[in-house]
């Protein structure tokens, strides 16, 4: 039974879209959401070792994208959703081709990541276009044409959607030439040069690819909840759920980021039952990022579940 | 096939590497022997492409390929292996050796197949599907050549894959490295153990203090008295005519 377990999460997953309960599918729509951003910051960071902190960078970009676009040009958010992923694999391929044509690795491209995030977010908050640290605020106009969502369901389907796509592209990763390159890079630079692999071509790919993915999920958050502002765009809390996310579940797996999702807002909604202050879901994310970094540095993948096996086994 | 022109590079006050050239013949297994620290690494890592030369020129299959990219250099058909093994400690072995023919295979079947084959005929069968990180020194070196390999090179530079093995591992390795020549791989190595270089080398030139100071076959470079003096020591050669 234990070796269906992939099964049983998509009909768990699929569960909610036949209930209603608003509770229950809102839940699920926002741990299908998590996952959703912790395989995007996944593609690069888990598969490609890219130690990314500011990956809200290309979040914030996806929502801010499609948010300008239909309050300002009128553009349907539709197709503001492909417009927004081009410019997150566009962000991608510019941070990827300037900081590892500089050869910024671990730590310091860790730090620039955060840098760019960052300088993002006090753009969006001192800039006209992006309406300052007031925020875009999207009309409400519920219509499936409109891509505002009545039916909480409808929302958490394309959710869902979204995130099988994300899944396919990491499932991708674990399959092809380029993912199995892209391994080897992080595993060993100097031996994936020596290998015949383009170090900072493939790394760039990787982030422009991920960039693509978690620009998608900003415009998905944009069009849920019809409002952008600069800390929910660009935080920093943001970056660091998307890597937490990853790394609870598995960093480098396909499934992680969703065992992740899962694991961090049960704990997340329990905390908060107990104890509603505000600042303490940072607190209890830097204690929990610190636990998994001693005691499980595979995540929960690492665990060796059947179907997670033939993961990365480090040093014996 | 490889044509090293003045070589020379410098890390701070040291003159790692002066002034070495050298030719490697198509077919040849050549070798570069000589004392610890004398930049026979160093010149490898100049001629594969890791390390930027302070001057100096590489010609590689008729192609100036002087401060190119390591990966441009393996995808020309120049591949180098490491002293300390660098495997990819997180694949299986058959996953590591992958990487290598993926160079020129795109179809993952194929490329699979292909890496299979030729850790098979390493000697590393058993071992396939077992994590790199659980391979023993032996295993690991073995590992370096077949991921090498597998890129399909028309040039080979092995760097120290003898080191650390024992007396039998280094007779099959040796009658291995003949194997891939004999298929048609140009061979370039480094190497201590000097049973092997005379087992296996045409030529081998020999490299102290970054500088070359003699070339010839093995015997000729193990016998002269330079060469007795770099490794033994001043007035090394005088002491040892008079003994006979």
């Amino acid at each position: 039974m234990l070796k269906y377990w992939p099964v049983l999460l998509v009909v768990a997953a699929l569960l909610p879209l036949a209930s209603s309960s608003q509770f229950l599918v809102n839940l699920a729509m926002l741990t299908a959401f998590s996952a959703l951003l912790g395989q995007g910051w996944n593609i690069a960071c888990g598969f490609g070792g890219l130690t990314s902190f500011g990956h809200a960078v290309f979040f914030g970009i996806g929502a801010y994208a499609v948010a300008i676009m239909q309050t300002r040009f009128g553009i349907n958010p539709w197709f503001g959703l492909p417009a927004a992923a081009v410019l997150g694999a566009a962000a991608g391929a510019v941070l990827g081709a300037a900081a590892f044509r500089a050869g910024l690795r671990g730590s310091y491209f860790a730090l620039v990541t955060l840098a760019f995030a960052e300088v993002f977010r006090i753009l969006a908050n001192s800039l006209e276009i992006t309406k300052g640290g007031l925020g875009i605020l999207i009309p409400l106009h519920p219509a499936l044409a409109n891509f505002q969502f009545d039916d909480r369901r409808e929302a958490y389907a394309l959710v869902l959607a979204v995130l099988a796509v994300a899944m396919g592209v990491a499932a991708w990763l674990r399959r092809s030439r380029f993912g199995a390159r892209l391994v080897a890079v992080r595993e060993n630079e100097d031996a994936a040069a020596a290998l015949g692999i383009p170090l900072v071509r493939t790394k760039t790919q990787a982030l422009a690819l991920s960039g693509a993915v978690t620009a998608t999920a900003g415009v998905l958050y944009a069009q849920m909840f019809l409002y952008v502002d600069p800390s929910i765009a660009f935080g920093a809390d943001r970056s660091v759920e998307m890597l937490l996310v990853a790394m609870i579940g598995g960093a480098g797996t396909v499934w992680g980021p969703v065992l992740g999702a899962i694991v961090l807002h049960l704990i997340q909604d329990t905390a908060r039952l107990l104890i509603d202050t505000p600042g303490f879901a940072p607190m209890l994310y830097g204690a929990i990022l610190l636990v998994i970094i001693a005691f499980m540095p595979n995540g929960i993948a690492g665990l060796r579940l059947p179907a997670l096996r033939r993961n990365r086994v480090r040093d014996a | 096939m490889l044509e090293v022109r003045s070589l020379a590079k410098r890390f701070g006050g040291l003159r790692a590497v002066k002034d070495v050239s050298l030719d490697v013949p198509a077919g040849s297994i050549t070798a570069l022997i000589g004392p610890n620290g004398a930049g026979k690494t160093t010149t490898f890592a100049m001629i594969a492409g890791f390390t930027v030369p302070d001057s100096g020129a590489v010609r590689f299959a008729g192609t100036e390929i002087t401060r190119w990219r390591p990966d441009r250099i393996a995808a020309l058909g120049m591949v180098r292996t490491f002293q300390i093994t660098q495997p990819f400690a997180g694949l299986t072995v058959a996953e590591n050796i992958r990487v290598g023919a993926f160079l020129r295979h795109h179809d993952v079947t194929e490329a699979t197949a292909r890496a299979r084959a030729v850790g098979t005929r390493l000697g590393l069968g058993p071992m396939l599907d077992r994590p790199a990180a659980a391979l023993t020194v032996a295993g690991r070196k073995r590992l370096e050549v077949a991921r090498a390999l597998a890129t399909e090179p028309r040039l080979l530079l092995l760097d120290e894959v003898m080191a650390g093995l024992n007396p039998s591992e280094v007779n099959e390795i040796v009658a291995l490295i003949r194997q891939v020549r004999d298929g048609g791989v140009t061979i370039l190595l480094i190497e201590h153990i000097m049973q092997a270089v005379a087992a296996l080398a045409e030529t081998a030139h020999v490299l102290a203090e970054g500088a070359l100071i003699a070339s010839g076959t093995p015997r000729q470079s193990a016998a002269d008295p330079a060469v007795v003096e770099a490794y033994l020591g001043h007035g090394a050669a005088a002491r040892m005519a008079r003994h006979e």
